[in-house]
């Protein structure tokens, strides 16, 4: 603790002499830069490395973080998002110490939880009990803290029947439950938090939204880096979008999350489909999905549409041979990969008829998107009358899917609620 | 913030060895220990047994070899006591460098997941290893005691050579570590040199059975310094001293200097190949 109170007065009299304004931040980043250095050829073992001896000199850098600066207050609830290879985690992992940053420097005024995943050193072979404990000294509790919150841990847990069951015997969800329960008993003031909520069931992905809640209303810090924007949304009180390293905006979740979604539909394999995807699956069988796309009712070609709207998934398709009566499927997954929404020409359309070699169609598929906000790949199958997959194509095009409300459900139905004293 | 201010520069948060907090420190290298040492006695029902078996297993095996068809122990007192207490030690010096050496690439969840001191990984691999010497020394006491040794004042300066040997297999293992994350094939290297050093110790033989003519440099290996100590310590105190192997008092110096060295090394290196090993992992 003495630490803390040293770095606070230090700041505190920084300030008093720069601009006495401001509040101590609790998390100084200051020009933080991390570029990896990868070995055009890595010499992994000794006698490599003694048969050439200059080689090594010659490396690709990536450049994970580049001169990254920003101020997070005290109680802050702050999003770092951006799409996969951004530099979110390289900048957090420079932030808990796990690595060292190339320059500048990281000021932190509080005490910082050491982790950044769930889970962290759990043994499998190791009863729930025992794991628990561990986890909770490795995460700076000591002995007798650990033993003094176990109850409490394996309370909100609710893992009570399960204590003496050796992890390796846990499900999945099982795990993370136990191991966000022991988290959320670490005494920081400032928390990090990599994509925690990937797992577990949509009951307890909500129960951890409430508990980040009351940590922020406790005026705990969090630093909170997801793709999930409807979260972003909902709880951060600032967020930043990182790409290639570098800061690309700062400030309001909502236009944060906003200009997520556009960088995400600039990815070139997903709007130009029909380039890459085509050389791919063109000659299977002779049938080859062109292009697709999603449109709204004017036919207007969309990448995001609100939840709760009419939309159209459309597929340009080309023969090259006869097919006779095919079946034409829409397959919408969300982010968790999980099908949500199946469409096909098989069930209720009837006969699809004979289409001729050379022949180029459309199918559109229409749809009340009762989604729920989440980012959708379209995936378009062909199959033969008997559902024999002739070409499949996944991921041709995508969908964002914004709404002002996160049920923490995978799809919206438009409902009625009534409440009525019997 | 356009200048650097100086307390950024001076909480330059890089990842550390030991971290700043020494109690957090050792909690967490006693509590890896004790869950490795717990995992290994109690994950099977003869765990235990499992792991004092092994050392008294291959004992017995050469314990009937040199004395039955090699004649190597038949003139030395305490043969069979000197030679299950070397394996122990060597034993000791075996899992902790051989586990140190792979450690970093074990905990790598660890390592990449959390802050997390670099050095409560090998440390605590010592710290087992440690604690399954004390287990088998039980054993030794039984063994020595019931051949009929008599304890003597001698004995209270064995834990001395546990510690010098303690402070060399952790200055070996700590530099292994971070070599072993680099270069695979250390693996490989590390087994071969530890099979050469399993014979060239006094181990299966005391010192004076060396020839005259490599005696002293042979005996200038720290292993077999503590090993030969422990014979004049605990099993005779008529046999010869590392001093009267060597030749010259001044001489102990040597493996002892070997000892700081390999310490002071390992941990020059450990230190400074520590904040990238997160991401060389």
């Amino acid at each position: 603790m003495s630490s803390v109170t040293v770095a606070a007065t230090e700041t505190a009299a920084e300030a008093g002499t720069a601009k006495a304004t401001s509040v101590t931040p609790a998390v100084e980043i200051h020009d933080v830069s991390k570029t990896f250095r990868l070995p055009k050829q890595r010499y992994s073992t000794l006698k490599e490395r003694a048969l050439h001896p200059f080689a090594s000199s010659e490396y690709d850098e990536l450049r994970a973080v580049q001169h990254v600066s920003v101020d997070i207050g005290q109680g802050e609830f702050f999003g770092i998002v951006g799409r996969n290879g951004s530099g979110k985690s390289t900048l957090l992992k420079c932030l808990a110490g796990i690595y060292d940053p190339d320059t500048g420097g990281v000021n932190i005024h509080g005490r910082l939880s050491p982790f950044i995943e769930l889970g962290v050193g759990f043994n499998p072979d190791l009863t729930a009990r025992d794991n628990v404990l561990i986890n909770a000294i490795m995460l700076g509790l000591t002995r007798k803290e650990a033993r003094r919150r176990f109850d409490q841990i394996i309370d909100f847990a609710e893992l009570h029947d399960f204590l003496d069951m050796k992890l390796k015997n846990y499900s999945s969800g099982m795990r993370v439950r136990l191991a966000f329960s022991v988290a959320v008993q670490v005494d920081a003031d400032i928390l990090l938090i990599d994509e925690v909520l990937a797992v577990g069931d949509a009951a307890f992905q909500q129960k951890c939204y409430e508990q980040f809640a009351t940590m922020h209303k406790e005026g705990r810090t969090i630093l909170f880096v997801t793709h999930d924007m409807s979260a972003v949304e909902r709880f951060c009180d600032r967020a930043m979008l990182l790409e290639k390293g570098d800061v690309v905006d700062l400030g309001n979740p909502v236009d944060i999350a906003r200009q997520y979604n556009e960088l995400n539909f600039g990815r070139p394999e997903l709007v130009a489909a029909e380039d890459t995807l085509v050389g791919e699956s063109g000659t299977r069988g002779g049938v080859s999905v062109t292009r697709a796309w999603f449109e709204d009712l004017y036919g207007q070609q969309v990448i995001t549409q609100e939840s709760g709207t009419r939309v159209r998934a459309c597929a340009e398709i080309h023969f090259e041979r006869d097919v006779e009566n095919p079946i034409f499927h829409a397959i919408l997954r969300n982010e968790a990969n999980a099908v949500i929404v199946h469409l096909d020409t098989g069930w209720r359309h009837g006969l699809t008829g004979t289409f001729k070699a050379g022949e180029t169609i459309k199918v559109v598929f229409q749809f009340e998107n009762e989604l729920a906000p989440s980012r959708y790949a379209l995936s378009t199958i062909v199959s033969e009358q008997d559902r024999a997959e002739i070409v499949a194509v996944h991921e041709i095009a995508s969908l964002m899917i914004h709404s002002t409300v996160l049920s923490g459900g995978v799809i919206d139905p438009p409902h009625q609620i009534e409440i009525t004293r019997q | 913030m356009s200048s650097l201010p100086a307390s950024i520069r001076r909480s330059f948060r890089s990842p550390q060895v030991v971290g700043d907090d020494l109690q957090r420190f050792w909690n967490l290298t006693l509590t890896l220990a004790i869950t490795e040492f717990r995992v290994r006695y109690f994950g099977s029902v003869l765990g235990y047994l499992w792991s004092l078996m092994r050392p008294l297993l291959l004992f017995a095996v050469l314990y009937i070899m040199f004395t039955e068809v090699a004649d190597v122990g038949n003139s030395v007192p305490f043969y069979g006591l000197y030679l299950l207490t070397s394996i122990v030690l060597w034993t000791f010096f075996t899992e902790t460098t051989n586990g140190s050496l792979s450690c970093l690439v074990n905990r790598e969840d660890l390592l990449r997941k959390m802050r997390f001191p670099r050095l409560a990984v090998p440390l605590s691999v010592a710290l087992t290893a440690l604690f399954n010497l004390g287990v088998n020394m039980i054993a030794v006491f039984i063994f020595a005691v019931a051949s009929g040794v008599t304890p003597h004042p001698g004995w209270l300066l064995f834990p001395f050579l546990i510690v010098a040997l303690a402070i060399l297999a952790t200055g070996l293992g700590m530099l292994l570590a971070p070599l072993y994350v680099r270069y695979r094939d250390v693996d490989p290297i590390w087994e071969v040199l530890m099979q050469i050093g399993f014979y060239v110790s006094p181990i299966l033989y005391v010192a004076d059975k060396w020839p005259e003519s490599v005696r002293a440099i042979l005996q200038c290996n720290p292993v077999a310094a503590v090993l030969t100590e422990m014979r004049y310590l605990f099993l005779d105190p008529s046999a010869p001293t590392t001093a009267d192997v060597l030749g010259s008092m001044w001489l102990v110096l040597i493996p002892v200097g070997l000892t700081v060295f390999a310490f002071v090394f390992g941990a020059w290196y450990f230190q400074r190949e520590a904040p990238r090993i997160a991401e060389e992992l």
